[in-house]
């Protein structure tokens, strides 16, 4: 999905510059300001609080919950939930938690990676384009139009069934297939800042580019670009477990929350509901943690109008 | 007007050109070539040649885009050597299914999303407006494949009213229907959030507007100035969306494909893509993409229709 819109209609202009601190941040000190601002964005909070409490379940977790992550035990395939096995098993006969775990890593990382790289390379690209403008502009945004318009999971799975699919080529193809909004709007966000008269005097009294980009042009773009970062790690691994279900992932017996989830769906006449419901509930759970973190964000940077 | 359509028109032909460079580089950058990927790696060096020579693969790249090129123009996408078929034969087969499905869907999306979104928008921070907000990101947040088979398990197997695959598809009217639910069903659910939300958030924009201020100043009646001022001016700029959607209703539509058994483009491709089918997979994207921007442009013609102001711009 092309970003949402949070609260109101993405702006035509950027952000006008703020000052450091809103109000009367005179006497508090950071923790308090923290927890301050964490009770004024109490969804934001969840969703940050939920996604670090996934990101520790995946990492910390197989170092406390052990089980065999690699064997195929097929004694043990598909039990339903019992004491030596909470959520039961899968049909390689692993268990189900270890395997949520070990899933959850490659999850978060194709997220995480995804929305790196993708908002770094749009960022480059869209600023490029609007700082320079003229023809290079042309250029690169026709390209930029060029690529959404080709519906982004035939391009992943066009790009990943080229090569054999691993870790590395599932991030560069959901990147591939995702930088190009975060181009556009850090395009537009550009052109409308280049043209703000404290711009074209800093120009004018002489600055050079670097000066006017990393003094003028990056913290004003800065609060769309982490925003834009949050929302696309959410639809990175939307689309990665869409990816997971055409079959294209990391081999085995490395897996995801997609591939669990696929199969859960594919013993979903046998009724093993276990296999099912927990990758499910983990998908939809971080999803909304990070959507809900970037609204929050994009709530703390844009101060815009309150509506009456 | 015309000189909006013929800008319009130019961009899209532009657009469709660069993706057909795109679309060659990969078939290029395939491993081994397009002539290993179809004649496998054990095929001898002589075959190898022979293709080479019968497919124009010796001559320089712009030449052979160039003739792939005039070649694509006069409908010949290549033939599928793992089918057995000419790919253009395929795609028409297969994309009007497509096409059925992501249109009936699209225009679903848009009647259940543009409502909820300007009573969201009126009713904004009450109850209800939260509690609709809230299923929406939900929905949003779940994989398109999810939705559905949350649907299967609903009104399939628990409930069996609707078949859970679209197999039976092209038997007959009835059939058609009836396999037909739950796909259109999966597919809208998923979009709806996006027009709400971005309904609901104009919405709120518009009514701050001193317009609004105006016409409820001449006595107007809140619903009236709802239905007439806000809902017109917010629909306008919701109605843009539909060509920005296209490529993730597509996108969705493949996935629907696949968990339905609908014999659509996208089953035509996931199926390729398990065969490295390349000449399927290429000719699909460029009638996909073909298909979202022939969308878009359509979706701004009406736009351009409905608002005067984008004519003269």
């Amino acid at each position: 999905m092309p970003e949402l819109p949070t609260g109101t209609l993405p702006p035509t202009t950027g952000a006008e510059p703020e000052p450091a601190d809103g109000l009367s941040a005179t006497s508090r000190s950071h923790l308090g300001r923290l927890l301050i601002t964490a009770r004024e964005h109490k969804l934001a909070t969840a969703g940050l609080v939920t996604a670090i409490g996934l990101t520790l379940f995946s990492f910390i977790g197989p170092l406390l919950y052990h089980t065999n992550e690699t064997g195929t035990n097929l004694v043990l395939a598909n039990l339903p939930p019992s004491a030596a096995h909470p959520l039961g098993t899968t049909p390689e006969g692993r268990d189900e938690i270890g395997q949520l775990m070990v899933g959850g890593q490659s999850t978060l990382v194709v997220g995480f990676a995804v929305a790196i790289l993708g908002t770094a390379f749009g960022m480059i690209w869209g600023a490029l384009a609007g700082y320079v403008g003229g023809f290079i502009d042309a250029a690169l945004m026709r390209i930029v139009d060029a690529l959404l318009a080709i519906p982004f999971l035939f391009f992943i799975v066009l790009l990943a069934s080229i090569t054999e699919p691993n870790l590395i080529i599932i991030i560069l193809a959901i990147t591939a297939a995702s930088w190009q909004s975060t181009a556009r709007l850090v395009r537009g966000e550009v052109l409308s800042l280049r043209t703000r008269s404290y711009v074209e005097v800093s120009q004018h009294l002489g600055a050079r580019h670097r000066h006017v980009i990393f003094r003028h042009l990056v913290p004003n773009v800065v609060g769309t670009v982490v925003v834009t970062a949050t929302l696309s790690m959410a639809d990175a691994i939307l689309s990665y477990a869409a990816v997971a279900f055409l079959g294209l992932s990391v081999p085995p017996p490395a897996t995801s929350w997609g591939d669990l989830l696929t199969t859960g769906i594919n013993n979903l006449f046998d009724g093993y509901w276990w296999q099912l419901w927990p990758p499910a509930v983990a998908i939809v759970l971080i999803v909304l943690a990070v959507n809900l973190l970037g609204d929050g964000i994009h709530d703390m940077t844009e101060h815009r109008h309150e509506v009456r | 007007m015309i000189s909006y359509l013929a800008r319009r028109l130019l961009q899209a032909v532009l657009v469709m050109l660069i993706v057909s460079v795109i679309v060659f580089i990969i078939l290029h950058a395939l491993p081994g070539g397009l002539v290993r990927a179809q004649l496998g790696p054990r095929a001898s060096a002589y075959s190898v040649h022979q293709l080479e020579v019968t497919e124009g693969l010796l001559n320089p790249l712009p030449v052979q885009y160039g003739i792939w090129l005039l070649h694509l123009l006069e409908g010949n996408f290549g033939f599928s050597y793992k089918l057995n078929q000419p790919v253009a034969g395929l795609l028409a087969n297969y994309l009007p299914r497509t096409l059925l499905l992501v249109g009936i869907s699209s225009v679903l999306t848009v009647a259940i999303g543009v409502p909820m979104g300007l009573w969201q928008g009126y009713r904004r921070n009450k109850p209800d407006d939260h509690a609709l907000s809230a299923s929406m990101l939900i929905l949003y947040a779940m994989p398109d494949f999810l939705l559905g088979v949350i649907l299967i398990i609903l009104l399939s197997l628990d409930l069996p009213v609707f078949p859970s695959t679209a197999t039976a598809f092209g038997s007959s009217l009835t059939a058609d229907v009836e396999v037909l639910v739950l796909p259109v069903a999966a597919l809208t659910l998923g979009n709806v959030s996006y027009y709400s939300r971005y309904m609901r958030a104009s919405v709120i924009d518009n009514l701050l507007e001193d317009y609004v201020r105006t016409a409820r100043a001449k006595g107007n009646s809140r619903r009236r100035v709802l239905v007439r001022h806000v809902m017109r001016n917010s629909l306008s700029s919701t109605i843009t969306n539909i060509g920005l959607t296209l490529p993730f209703v597509f996108s969705g539509a493949l996935i629907i494909e696949e968990l339905f058994n609908f014999p659509g483009i996208g089953l035509l491709f996931w199926d390729a893509s398990q065969s490295r089918d390349y000449p399927v997979l290429l000719g699909v994207v460029l009638v996909v993409t073909a298909s979202v921007v022939a969308g878009s442009l359509l979706a701004d013609i009406g736009y351009a229709i409905i608002d005067p102001r984008v004519r003269y711009a």
